[in-house]
């Protein structure tokens, strides 16, 4: 359809100008006149005509010279130019395009080829409009786009670092986008001085890879605060991501259970490559392989939990790292692989600077900074050092209360309850309400898991726990720990809580008894300091970390209790 | 990347060829193989002789495919992977679920 435009006519001649302007005039378009280049020009910038009859000569300044001006007042705009010109010399046809013109008309004028390139150029305009549009469209959605991915990680960031990734015995790298390649590393301080890392990698990338990570986020957090065990949040995760993750989305996944006191590792590993244990003794590099499935493949009942179990020693290092590490590319299509890896970590002298050793090295090999990069390393250091640098009060500190309190409450786990159960959540919901102990809930929470675990391993179980003297007997004491408790048929531990509070003086007894035959306590506690054997280091654990640790003479029944003094 | 899918003569045995990457853009191409109209197999033959890569929405792929063909109950083979292949199946321990040849 025919449009209506505002068309600029520049010609010297003042008839041909008269004459130009009436035909176009008559075919209904808005005319501007101009008697030279510089005045076109002028007239260009106040009254914005949307296409020019350039003639190419002309006084004080030429077609050629103003069409160049034109064009770069008109920006991005297309205001398309026609040259009119008698001239027939190729050269002089070119130079009119070469200073920007679009076409050209010959002298003279035919009105009905006139009105077919005016609407023709129309047509380029409407399209050069719309490419802009479009353009600009595009630019706003994709800025749109980041501004959202940084708010959506902003929020992330909080959920995530809610816990340890700041801890001094954790590095990492991670690249900005990571969250977005379907990345996600979390990090928490666990009650009795342990430590869970999980570094995931969803499948597929963007949005719904992101996604998935915030539940994951805050079930790790939420389950480790009240003292799940690492098996336990991990059933849950699979459980929720299962539930939640469409067929062919899934999370490959690795959990570090790192029991700082103990010297002790249980890693899951279900789909990422292999993570690596550094010992600091005789530089050993021990891989921990993908064992499993992913997170979210199978069932609740088909899930398996099974970690496996190393000694670890002050100063061992464990690494961790997403498939984007491996599997990158190089301009050649050429995979990074492990064989670069492993010779990185060869190469490697000051343990602090490896995993910025591996990043240049990756930086190297691909030419440019990859953005589905996730790297994580954690050392094994002393517990107190850990602890000490935790963020304070995992509780909230409640004010003292003044309230009287007098109650006990106990209860007894047989065998198929002690095969499946962990009661050490549900007790520490308990004594959590009581606010003056609220700030003791780590060491409370410690001290009832040692109490535990000694009653079932040693009391129901009968586990030596001479046996985990070296690193062979760690693994088979645990090994054997499964065992016995999946075939366990006879046997109970039971927990007695008594609390008892008047005025601002209160305390909390726990008990613990179990079935077996009892023990020597004093002789446990006695035993020379051995940096493996743990069993009396749990008890003399528990004795410094109470204010008093007595026993029935049939070391049947350890009684612990915790005193307060309100300062009110 | 194609992929071609060729029924045996009882209707029982689907076999699925795949050729190049197999990645996110064979999605399309990889569900429209197993959800033919004409066919309800007992049996899925995935073959993989011409795969040079596996991704993991490749992995998830399978798994769709899994599901479809009865979960549990699926009965699906992955045959002639070359070793890169059985990698990435082997690090995501898909041996668990395809039986891989």
């Amino acid at each position: 359809m025919p449009r209506r435009l505002s068309i600029l006519i520049a010609e010297d001649g003042a008839a041909d100008r008269m004459l130009l302007a009436a035909i176009v005039g008559r075919q209904g378009h808005r005319v501007t006149t101009a008697s030279n280049g510089a005045e076109a020009v002028r007239l260009f910038e106040s009254e914005r005509p949307q296409l020019v009859l350039m003639d190419a000569l002309m006084p004080v300044m030429d077609g050629f010279e103003a069409a160049r001006q034109i064009k770069q007042l008109a920006g991005n705009e297309l205001v398309p130019i026609i040259f009119l010109t008698s001239l027939t010399e190729h050269e002089a046809l070119v130079r009119c395009l070469e200073a920007g013109g679009d076409d050209f008309l010959a002298k003279p004028y035919n009105p009905v080829i006139l009105e077919a390139k005016i609407q023709a150029m129309h047509r380029l305009r409407r399209l050069q409009a719309t490419v802009l549009e479009q353009r600009d469209l595009i630019a706003r959605r994709n800025q749109q786009l980041l501004d959202e991915q940084r708010a959506a990680k902003a929020i992330f960031d909080k959920v995530a670092h809610a816990g340890c990734l700041s801890a001094p015995n954790i590095r990492y790298r991670q690249s900005p986008r990571a969250l977005f390649n379907g990345d996600l590393l979390l990090a928490a301080h666990a009650p009795a001085g342990r430590m869970f890392v999980l570094l995931g990698d969803f499948t597929g990338h963007g949005l719904p890879a992101a996604i998935g990570a915030m539940p994951l986020a805050e079930t790790f957090y939420g389950m480790t605060a009240k003292g799940y065990s690492s098996g336990e949040i991990l059933c849950e995760l699979n459980a929720k991501l299962k539930l939640i993750l469409p067929v062919e989305m899934f999370c490959c996944a690795a959990l570090l259970d790192i029991n700082l006191k103990q010297g002790m590792l249980r890693v899951w590993n279900g789909g990422l490559p292999d993570g690596y244990l550094l010992r600091a003794a005789e530089g050993e590099r021990l891989p921990l392989r993908s064992r499993h499935l992913p997170l979210g493949v199978l069932d609740a009942l088909q899930f398996d939990d099974s970690f496996e179990t190393l000694p670890l020693a002050i100063g061992d290092r464990l690494l961790l790292m997403s498939d984007g590490v491996l599997e990158s590319t190089s301009a050649d299509d050429e995979l990074f692989g492990e064989q670069r890896l492993l010779a990185v970590m060869d190469a490697n002298t000051e343990p602090s600077a490896l995993l910025d050793e591996i990043q240049a090295a990756l930086h190297d090999f691909h030419g440019q900074i990859l953005d589905d990069l996730s790297l994580v390393e954690v050392n094994m250091i002393e517990a107190e050092d850990a602890v000490a640098a935790q963020s304070p009060a995992v509780f909230p500190l409640g004010a003292p209360e003044l309230r009287a309190r007098d109650w006990s409450a106990s209860f007894e786990l047989r065998p198929s309850s002690l095969r499946q159960y962990n009661p050490l959540p549900m007790t520490m919901q308990l004594l959590l309400q009581i606010s003056p102990l609220r700030h003791r809930a780590g060491t409370i929470y410690t001290v009832l898991t040692e109490l535990y675990a000694n009653a079932l391993e040693h009391g129901v179980l009968l586990l030596d726990s001479s046996m985990k003297c070296d690193a062979n007997g760690f693994a088979n004491y645990y090994q054997e720990r499964q065992r016995r408790l999946g075939e366990l048929t006879e046997g109970s531990v039971s927990i007695e809580l008594s609390v008892k509070s008047e005025e601002t003086r209160g305390y909390l007894r726990i008990a613990v008894r179990d079935s077996g035959p009892g023990f020597d306590v004093q002789r446990a506690l006695d035993q020379q300091y051995c940096a493996g054997c743990l069993g009396g280091r749990g008890l003399r654990m528990i004795r410094q970390m109470s204010e008093r640790f007595y026993w029935e003479p049939d070391g049947k029944v350890l009684n612990v209790e915790f005193h307060w003094a309100a300062h009110a | 990347m194609t992929i071609s899918s060729q029924l045996s003569a009882d209707g029982q045995e689907l076999t699925i060829t795949i050729q190049g990457r197999f990645d996110f853009n064979a999605h399309q191409a990889f569900r429209d193989a197993y959800q033919r109209a004409d066919c309800t197999p007992k049996r899925y033959v995935i073959d993989l002789a011409g795969a040079t890569y596996l991704d993991s929405s490749a992995l998830g792929m399978l798994l769709l495919l899994r599901d479809h063909a009865g979960s549990d109950k699926a009965d699906i083979r992955l045959i002639n992977c070359n070793p890169d292949v059985r990698k990435v199946l082997s690090v995501s321990n898909f041996e668990q679920l395809f039986a891989i040849a």
